[in-house]
């Protein structure tokens, strides 16, 4: 005879709950957790040089950047002191809550203001790996066409923060920013969204500011 | 691409029901996938054939239900499908909403046969 059992768990339920887990270790230290994501070349790891450079003395931060292949991007962030580690996936296209989990080990959270996890530059596998952050921010250039919102709901339907990035190159590509703005909004009628540039630092006090008051809302420093 | 390893999770718990169930042979399993999940059904079903076929799984049945983005309006209490995800709710208009319904990634359910004493 056949049987029907009713299972109701969700497909990644070993994931949830390591990232639930991670959750809790994040909000006992006080640290507050940001997971970016982006096609590749968005300019994720050039927003986080810019904002590690950026950061207030006294603020403690941490970062662990995601990718196939290479510590290039390590490499690049560490220059600014803080503590950084690659995690290479070896050709898987997202991390994992596993993979955050492990390479956490013998960093002491409660050292950490903000840890900024950088994902790999990807659009879609990314969306559906809970990896125990306060927030996913999303990022798009304006280089790449503002129907990626429509294209790609499930992130932009994630995210807290939609960032529009290299917004100084606006003159110069045919990329409609109220039209990119309107589709975000579609998909997501709560998220922040910011306009920044890193070449001539437009946006960066306000994304800065993003950023600090979340810090000062997990923590009681 | 990443349905593989989401299909390998299904697997997995799959077997954990198995192994709970001595006897017991999965003949399907039933999944709900909204389409704001991030998962592509197709790609899904790809990976999931691939990984069964040779296994001590075969044959087993895959069954999806694909989910549409439900919105439910805040401000006349409708309930809609986000068609190309317009939000505004199409009985008054308004953009005040909350997703009820479009991110699921769940198992519903196993179809088990059963041996018994």
């Amino acid at each position: 005879m056949t049987n029907v059992v009713p299972l109701e768990q969700k497909v990644l339920k070993e994931n949830d709950r390591l990232a639930i887990e991670l959750r809790e270790r994040f909000a006992k230290a006080n640290t507050l957790v940001v997971n970016l994501i982006s096609s590749p070349g968005s300019g994720k790891t050039r927003l986080l040089e810019r904002t590690l450079e950026l950061l207030p003395d006294g603020v403690h931060a941490a970062v662990l950047t995601g990718d196939i292949q290479t510590d290039a991007d390590a490499t690049r962030l560490a220059r600014f002191g803080y503590p950084v580690r690659q995690i290479t996936t070896g050709g898987t296209c997202h991390l994992d809550a596993k993979m955050i989990t492990k390479h956490l080990d013998g960093w002491n959270l409660e050292e950490l203001d903000i840890l900024f996890i950088e994902n790999v530059g990807n659009l879609v596998c990314p969306s559906s790996y809970d990896l125990g952050e306060a927030a996913k921010i999303v990022l798009l250039s304006v280089t790449e066409g503002e129907e990626k919102p429509l294209k790609y709901p499930s992130i932009f339907f994630k995210s807290k923060l939609i960032l529009l990035t290299k917004t100084d190159l606006l003159p110069y590509v045919p990329f409609d920013y109220e039209l990119a703005q309107r589709n975000a909004r579609q998909v997501n009628a709560e998220a922040d969204i910011l306009g920044v540039s890193t070449t001539n630092g437009e946006g960066m006090r306000e994304w800065m500011e993003w950023l600090e008051k979340r810090v000062s809302a997990v923590g009681c420093r | 691409m990443h349905e593989v390893g989401i299909a390998a999770s299904v697997l997995d718990a799959i077997r954990t029901e198995l192994n709970r169930r001595p006897g017991a042979r999965a003949i399907a399993v039933g999944l709900r996938i909204g389409e704001l999940s991030g998962v592509e059904p197709s790609s899904l079903r790809f990976g999931f054939e691939a990984l069964v076929s040779g296994s001590e799984l075969e044959p087993l049945r895959l069954d999806v239900e694909y989910l549409p983005r439900v919105q439910h309006c805040l401000d006349c209490d409708a309930r809609f499908h986000a068609d190309r995800y317009t939000l505004a709710c199409p009985h008054c208009d308004s953009l005040r909403g909350e997703c009820i319904s479009g991110d699921e990634l769940d198992i519903s359910y196993i179809e088990l046969a059963e041996e018994h004493a």
